[in-house]
């Protein structure tokens, strides 16, 4: 196959590599060499921290006997990169962390486990912060993924998912696995100039996903396009037993709400997210977004979600406390990285001391910090509270509206190893501004593509629906992203 | 709420982490700058306010009592540092 | 009166003690995972990668254990939350794989109880239950194998427990013993936990403190952690009262902190100062959502309730005519109080009592043996009990026969067709056999006419000794007075 044509494969869309394989355009093994190859030219940028090509060549030859035998599931032969959060049975899982360095999970985390029986094909796994801490990619103990739209300067991919949406963006794999925090999946998909969703807390299984925060981490698709998303997430997501937090909502088939009118759709533009300093430019796309919307029939409203100002403070005590107990199992006794010492409890400092980078140390001792004796009701409690007062507003914005449209981030990509976010971590802490609060209420919310700064760097918009809802949002996004035809931009 | 030094050795032996002596002052004053910044909570009125625990608004499941999993003492084994005689093994705990 | 009371230099004093218990749960399965509780099996056997701490596992709570939890809070006589929640309490060590353990703090399953206990001097007193929760069990750590190295099995990681708490209601070692021993028997006649605290699936930590007689308030208390038996209990709590006492009147304080009783000698040693106690941060488990019983489920542990041995006590005192004793001693364990009501069935209810706490029960005792490998039926010795009410037997035939049963496991009414054991209850015959003996011994048969009425008793025994001990003994009197009248 000539180069030419393999580069073309890297370039299609799930749903057109689908229609490509059933109509033997070409063939299963063609598709993953062609992304192999890819890989193999895309690696300065470090999106991928473990390549499994002969596996994926190996399982692209069965899935291709598969097609021919008319047995093809939902994503067979699709070749997908996994962000290293995910257990893989088989293959390493380090959560980008020197502690889990040379972990081989013996399981499948659940959504993994779903895309392999839909036929799907791992390519490798994908680079991530650390426990998916941090917002820049900076945090990894394999070093920051360089955002494919970078310049002269390397720009950071966002994070945490951030080899997820560089390796997407860079066509390294059709689609890829995110996790979604506080911002993780939609931020670098913002960055990145890729679709990534982040569906109802409770929609997709946790299980065998490496835990941040118990309470707000949930698994969602990065993809080139919404429809992308849409049959990505239909085959990640459903009801687990092994997950007690898991929602039993029926999945509906996302790919029927794609080009459904909105006409009559109200769409809330919450106040309080024209922050002092929010970037002219995202501003300006902001309104255009709405406009784009309204062209379509859609009615724009105005909302308040008052304790916007809060969120962020309520997710860094939420989030570090939860972070704080799951992180105690990396102990250096039954698996990960362990450097001795005399007593048990000098083995523990020093295996946690040398496993561990400084983000993820910061943040367990802010969590250990917030639940201690004494701290435990003017921190954790009091956030909580305040956790509720942030879902009520959403609840409450929603009797008047069915989805509200804000930007996903603050600014474009920056600068890897940026001083100033380097030196203050509340500065890196903010651009988590628009994501944390759809977190801590539990809802859906998209980030696709708007257009490209005047620096020639992607912007994304979030749209958020109310819970189990992801319907809405496919619909108004599949709208939106027809109008602003990123593609062709890029 | 500003913490000291001492508590800063306190919360870091909690966490198991050890933080060089000269690196004691510098996480202080970095943690005493993120407290100052999370007091803003304190302005938010949460009388009457019920914490919440979970967005998910479902009660728990239950599982049934039936034994799943078991005789895979090698896997649970495969991933660690040091085994011996099909136990986990570590520097000696002394009570 | 059953407090203890300790004389001082300075006064008497009294004790206050509280206890904690830890109940292994009787399920097939561990409380968050599908791993197996089973007993014994080979190191890290019966290990889930859940239980393991493994990265990515998630907690699923296994139904059983809710239900022995409640069954065991109606048994305490103790209020049932319908809404529970769990949390982590986060500590590290070498067995708890998570670095928590996931256990139950602001929102229990069971609230306040109480349960009566029997004390020796006949009476009866309230103790109170403050709650009981439920929790996951750490693993073990194996120190005597390796000089250098401890070894960790996980095999009881993650079983499922009851931590059941009572209020500081103890004034005497005496009481805690008892109460112990009802707790005991309670769970194990609802079949929730098996009782065993030789094999740790029974655990206390015993709460000590002691106060002058007639003062308000409490002092402080020291915590003795896995005292292992109902006699240790009561051994820690005296001594460690009288070491509160001594203390006290050397005008010592005593300093909250964690104590390891020690067996072999009777004392404790500190294992934990007070500053260095734990600070657990416990915070609602966020892997699992509140616990909210359905009336349904509540319905089906009701229905499937025991009758507990108060209750029981209290029938077969008041329906069966046993003395409070007998009926306390056959209620302590179920299975003793079943074998015994199906040997009473339709039986002198009394007479098998008596039977079952003396010749049975020494017996077992002798054949080291367990009520389930009996050799005699519960049904065989309601038998052998109508045999002698009936006059078929006398009493001494009878301790024959109950012989010949624990030999070879036959029906009474058998072998006593079998041997001819039959008593001899017609008249002619006795007559007869008298009629015999007072010809062989005109002596004695003078001399007894000349007032040596004492030797009654030897003819009576002669009677008995020619007829093969088969002559019914009233008959014997009766026709022998009147033969030598």
């Amino acid at each position: 196959m000539k180069d030419s044509i393999m580069t073309e494969l890297t370039k299609l869309t799930i749903c057109e590599a689908k229609n490509g394989l059933k109509n033997k355009d070409f063939t299963a093994v063609e598709l993953t060499e062609a992304y192999v190859k890819k890989m193999d030219e895309c690696r300065k940028l470090n999106a991928f921290v473990c390549e499994a090509p002969e596996q994926a060549l190996e399982r692209a030859r069965v899935s291709q006997e598969k097609i021919n035998k008319g047995e093809a599931g939902e994503l067979e032969g699709i070749p997908l990169g996994i962000k290293d959060l995910f257990c893989t049975k088989g293959m390493a899982t380090t959560a980008c962390s020197n502690i889990l360095k040379n972990f081989v999970p013996p399981y499948e985390s659940t959504v993994t486990g779903k895309l392999l029986d839909a036929g799907a094909n791992f390519l490798g796994k994908l680079n991530l912060d650390e426990f998916a801490m941090g917002g820049s990619n900076e945090t990894s103990a394999f070093g920051p993924v360089v955002n494919p739209w970078s310049k002269d300067v390397p720009l950071v991919s966002g994070g945490s998912s951030g080899g997820s949406a560089a390796a997407v963006a860079a066509d390294m794999c059709a689609g890829a696995t995110g996790t979604d925090t506080g911002g993780s999946i939609r931020q670098p998909s913002a960055y990145c100039g890729v679709t990534g969703i982040k569906p109802t807390y409770g929609r997709c299984s946790r299980y065998g996903i490496i835990a941040f925060a118990s309470s707000l981490d949930q698994a969602g698709p990065i993809a080139k396009d919404v429809r992308d998303c849409a049959i990505m997430l239909k085959t990640m997501a459903g009801y687990d037993k092994r997950d007690a937090t898991s929602a039993q909502v029926e999945v509906p088939d996302f790919e029927k709400f794609l080009g459904q009118d909105i006409k009559c759709m109200k769409i809330g533009i919450p106040k309080e997210y024209r922050v002092d300093g929010l970037n002219s430019e995202v501003a300006a796309y902001w309104d255009k977004a709405a406009e784009m919307l309204k062209a379509r029939g859609a009615e724009i409203v105005d909302v308040s979600l008052p304790h916007t100002q809060y969120a962020l403070a309520t997710y860094y005590i939420i989030a570090p406390a939860e972070a704080s107990s799951n992180l105690a199992r990396y102990d250096g006794l039954r698996f990960g990285n362990r450097v001795d010492g005399q007593h048990l409890d000098d083995m523990y400092i020093n295996s946690r001391t040398a496993g561990f980078g400084k983000e993820v140390k910061r943040r367990i001792m802010m969590g250990t910090y917030v639940l201690s004796a004494g701290y435990y009701d003017a921190y954790y409690v009091k956030a909580q509270k305040v956790r509720r007062l942030i879902r009520e507003d959403f609840l409450k914005a929603f009797e008047k509206c069915d989805l509200i449209l804000t930007p996903t981030a603050p600014t474009p990509a920056f600068p890897i190893g940026d001083k100033s976010m380097q030196e203050n971590p509340l500065t890196m802490w903010l651009n988590d501004i628009f994501t944390v609060s759809v977190s801590l209420a539990g809802l859906p919310a998209m980030s696709l593509p708007i257009g490209l700064s005047q620096s020639g760097l992607p912007l994304g918009m979030q749209l958020v629906g109310k819970a189990f809802d992801e319907a809405s949002i496919f619909k108004a996004a599949s709208a939106l992203e027809k109008d602003v035809n990123f593609r062709s931009v890029k | 709420m500003a913490i000291d030094t001492e508590t800063v050795k306190r919360i870091a032996f909690l966490s198991r982490l050890k933080i060089e002596n000269d690196k004691i002052q510098a996480t202080e004053d970095e943690f005493n700058k993120i407290l100052d910044w999370v007091e803003q909570l304190k302005e938010v009125n949460t009388d009457n306010v019920e914490p919440l625990i979970s967005v998910n608004e479902n009660c728990l499941s239950l599982r049934v009592d039936e034994v799943t999993e078991g005789n895979q003492s090698e896997a649970v084994l495969a991933n660690a540092p040091m085994k011996e005689y099909g136990y986990f093994a570590v520097p000696k705990v002394v009570e | 009166m059953s407090g203890m009371i300790i004389n001082g230099k300075t006064g008497d004093w009294e004790v206050i003690c509280g206890l904690e218990i830890h109940c292994q749960i009787i399920s097939k399965s561990k409380m968050f995972s599908g791993g197996s509780t089973h007993y014994g099996s080979d190191a890290n056997e019966n290990v889930s990668f859940v239980d393991a701490g493994m990265p990515g596992m998630l907690p699923t709570l296994n139904e059983q254990c809710v239900r022995q939890a409640i069954k065991t809070g109606l048994g305490l006589n103790a209020k049932i939350n319908k809404y529970s929640e769990f949390a982590r309490k986060n500590y590290f060590y070498a067995d708890l794989p998570q670095g928590y353990q996931i256990s139950q703090f602001k929102y229990p399953i069971v609230g306040e109880g109480s349960v009566s206990i029997d004390l020796a001097d006949g009476t009866t007193k309230e103790i109170g239950i403050e709650r009981l929760h439920i929790e996951q069990d750490a693993g073990k750590s194996i120190h005597d194998i390796s000089p250098t190295k401890s070894f960790i099995d996980l095999n009881r990681a993650g079983v499922g427990l009851m931590e059941i708490v009572t209020k500081p209601d103890f004034r005497s070692p005496e009481e805690a013993g008892a109460f112990l021993r009802k707790l005991r028997s309670i769970v194990r006649y609802l079949g929730t936990c098996d009782g065993n605290m030789d094999e740790g699936s029974m655990r206390c930590d015993v709460n000590v403190s002691v106060r002058k007689v007639g003062e308000d308030g409490y002092r402080t208390r020291n915590e003795m952690k896995n005292v292992n038996s109902v006699k240790f209990v009561m051994q820690a709590i005296e001594n460690e009262a009288r070491r509160h006492v001594e203390t006290y009147e050397n005008g010592g304080t005593i300093e909250q902190e964690t104590r390891q009783f020690d067996p072999s000698t009777g004392t404790s040693r500190v294992m934990r100062k007070k500053e260095f106690a734990h600070d657990y941060r416990y915070f609602p488990e966020p892997d699992l959502l509140p616990l909210v019983l359905s009336d349904e489920l509540l319905a089906e542990v009701k229905a499937d309730m025991v009758e507990l041995p108060d209750a029981k006590k209290a029938r077969f005192v008041k329906d069966l005519g046993l003395t409070d004793y007998d009926a306390m001693v056959l209620c302590e364990n179920r299975e003793t109080a079943e074998w015994f009501e199906k040997a009473a069935k339709g039986h002198d209810a009394k007479k098998v009592a008596n039977w079952m706490m003396g010749d049975f029960f020494a017996m077992l005792n002798e054949k080291k043996i367990g009520l389930e490998e009996s050799p005699i039926t519960p049904e065989n010795l309601g038998k052998l009990v109508d045999l002698i009410t009936s006059n078929v037997i006398n009493g001494k035939t009878a301790k024959d026969v109950f012989v010949l049963m624990a030999e070879t496991g036959d029906a009474p009414d058998k072998i006593v067709e079998e041997k001819g054991l039959k008593q001899v209850t017609d008249t002619g015959a006795i007559e007869a056999v008298i009629d015999t003996v007072l010809a062989n011994n005109p002596d004695n048969v003078a001399a007894y006419k000349a007032g040596k009425v004492a030797l009654m008793g030897w003819f009576v025994g002669q009677v008995m000794k020619e007829s093969k001990g088969k002559a019914n003994p009233a008959m014997v009197n009766q026709l022998l007075a009147k033969k030598l009248a």
